[in-house]
């Protein structure tokens, strides 16, 4: 069977050091981190990522007073794709967009708050707030971006860990290969740092990260000092057709997603498996019917984490390691591990290769770790070469879930 | 405890959780839901402020009391000053 081509042609975003794509590849490319120190409920200060985009933009008091973050990040981001896209929105049929996306998590922030008023009343559920429940579902900020754009197509999230934003991407390829659709809205987004559970729980598994002097260096894969992740919060959503209609208008097509895998570890619960990451790479080259050598970036999930780097290090060399044209780099670096957003973050901070065949490089390593010295790691300073056509993305997460999402610079 | 007292605390109420309405003009005696864009959720917030900024119960069968702010004013005055 022939199947469709889906490319991506609209892009919005919101990261810690950016709320346009312009922005945020600037600050990658200028090695401008930004994390900062947060009150955190029972905790104190946490570093974290922050993003200062204005949700009245698109929202008006009340829905920001009845909503979720997630819904507020994913509003955002949604409005500012279509617009990237120029797709004539108003007249396009609103029954015919799905809208997927990725979440690492959702209700916590929600469900913590309502613990924490009630306390303020001795736990009387009496004032537990109605709105707790639209808050809560799994699908809150998917389906509020459709009350708020007024789409009737299909929606929900995708619950993958911190593999959801490659998984929203995912999802909607296969919908619009599917013909269920005929624009999607999809990617992922993260409101976690709102929890105190998502960072008390890291640091009592001793993966939440600190740096004694520069916030801004908290983040730091494959440094040999790393000592955790950085929790942020983010969003990226795509506008994905297929390439028939986006060129039957005459959009801007921005990349082909042309190969992608998810697979499971099947092992543990939090400790990744860089066999079954390994597979999954291969997995996603297969379908792309590509060998390693076409790859030029290979964005890696690395989240700082001791352990969690030096396993995908040793996948990423089983896969790549005998490609010299293959680069390796990595976003959380700057912004902080995103959650359910990073996936799609993190590719979006690399699209830009393709016009400008300069790879953004992983900063604040200041002590390579010997395990995690990938042929190829750009480090510190950007990397200019010859020419960008294809990235590879990899996003992994909790439970064992491995994602990888390859995009190709457009060629008719 | 005044009716008029009264009325402010619920047009009060009514700013915070409908922040983009304009109550500066609101008549007394015609329906809230005439005058701005309120749902049923919105009412279930009012009763909760009232619960918890002012101790008041309104029970569910006493909702429809609360449909103007003279009616508002009518059925919570009482409740107000029992206190």
């Amino acid at each position: 069977m022939q199947q469709s081509r889906i490319v991506i042609t609209g892009i919005g975003l919101t990261a810690p050091n950016g709320n346009t794509l312009e922005e945020y590849r600037q600050n990658l490319l200028d090695g401008i981190a930004r994390i900062q120190k947060i009150d955190m409920r029972y905790m104190g200060q946490v570093p974290a990522g922050v993003c200062d985009f204005d949700p009245k933009k698109y929202q008006n008091r009340k829905e920001l007073r009845v909503g979720t973050r997630a819904g507020s990040i994913a509003i955002y981001c949604a409005h500012e794709a279509m617009a990237d896209s120029g797709i004539d929105f108003e007249n396009f049929d609103k029954n015919r967009i799905g809208v997927y996306i990725g979440t690492t998590e959702h209700g916590n922030v929600e469900t913590e708050n309502e613990v924490y008023n009630i306390s303020k009343f001795d736990y009387d559920t009496r004032y537990w707030t109605h709105h707790h429940n639209p808050r809560t579902v799994a699908n809150n900020p998917a389906g509020e971006i459709t009350i708020n754009m007024g789409i009737t197509g299909p929606h929900y999230t995708i619950g993958a860990a911190c593999a959801a934003g490659n998984a929203g991407l995912i999802q909607a390829l296969q919908m619009l290969r599917l013909g269920e659709v005929d624009m999607a809205l999809a990617g992922g987004v993260s409101e976690s740092i709102q929890s105190f559970g998502i960072f008390a729980g890291f640091k009592s598994q001793g993966a939440l990260g600190s740096h004694e002097s520069d916030t801004n260096k908290t983040s730091r894969p494959f440094d040999k000092t790393r000592n955790g992740i950085v929790v942020s919060e983010g969003g990226c959503v795509y506008v994905l057709e297929r390439l028939e209609d986006a060129q039957a208008r005459g959009a801007n097509i921005v990349a082909e997603i042309v190969g992608y895998c998810i697979n499971s570890d099947a092992s543990d619960y939090v400790l990744p498996n860089p066999e079954r990451q390994a597979e999954c790479m291969r997995q996603a080259l297969k379908v792309a019917g590509m060998q390693p050598e076409e790859v030029d970036i290979v964005n890696t999930h690395a989240t700082s984490t001791p352990m969690g780097d030096i396993q995908e290090c040793k996948a990423v060399k089983e896969v790549f390691g005998e490609s010299n044209k293959t680069y390796v780099n990595n976003t959380k670096s700057f912004i902080g591990h995103s959650m359910g957003a990073a996936g799609a973050l993190e590719l979006a901070g690399n699209l830009p290769s393709f016009k400008d065949n300069v790879i953004h490089p992983t900063i604040n390593v200041e002590d390579l770790d010997p395990e995690c010295a990938l042929p190829n790691l750009v480090i510190n300073t950007p990397q200019k070469v010859d020419a960008v056509k294809v990235i590879l993305n990899n996003s992994f997460g909790m439970l064992g879930i491995n994602s990888a999402l390859i995009v190709k610079k457009f060629e008719d | 405890m005044t009716e008029d007292q009264v009325k402010q605390i619920v047009i009060d109420i009514i700013n915070e959780i409908a922040p983009d309405e304009d109550t500066s003009n609101l008549k007394a005696e015609v329906s809230l839901r005439d005058q701005m864009d309120l749902d049923s959720m919105d009412f279930l917030d009012i009763v909760m402020e009232l619960r918890k900024q002012h101790g008041i119960e309104v029970p569910e069968e006493d909702y429809p009391q609360l449909a103007s702010l003279q009616s508002c004013a009518d059925y919570l005055t009482p409740k107000f000053n029992a206190k």
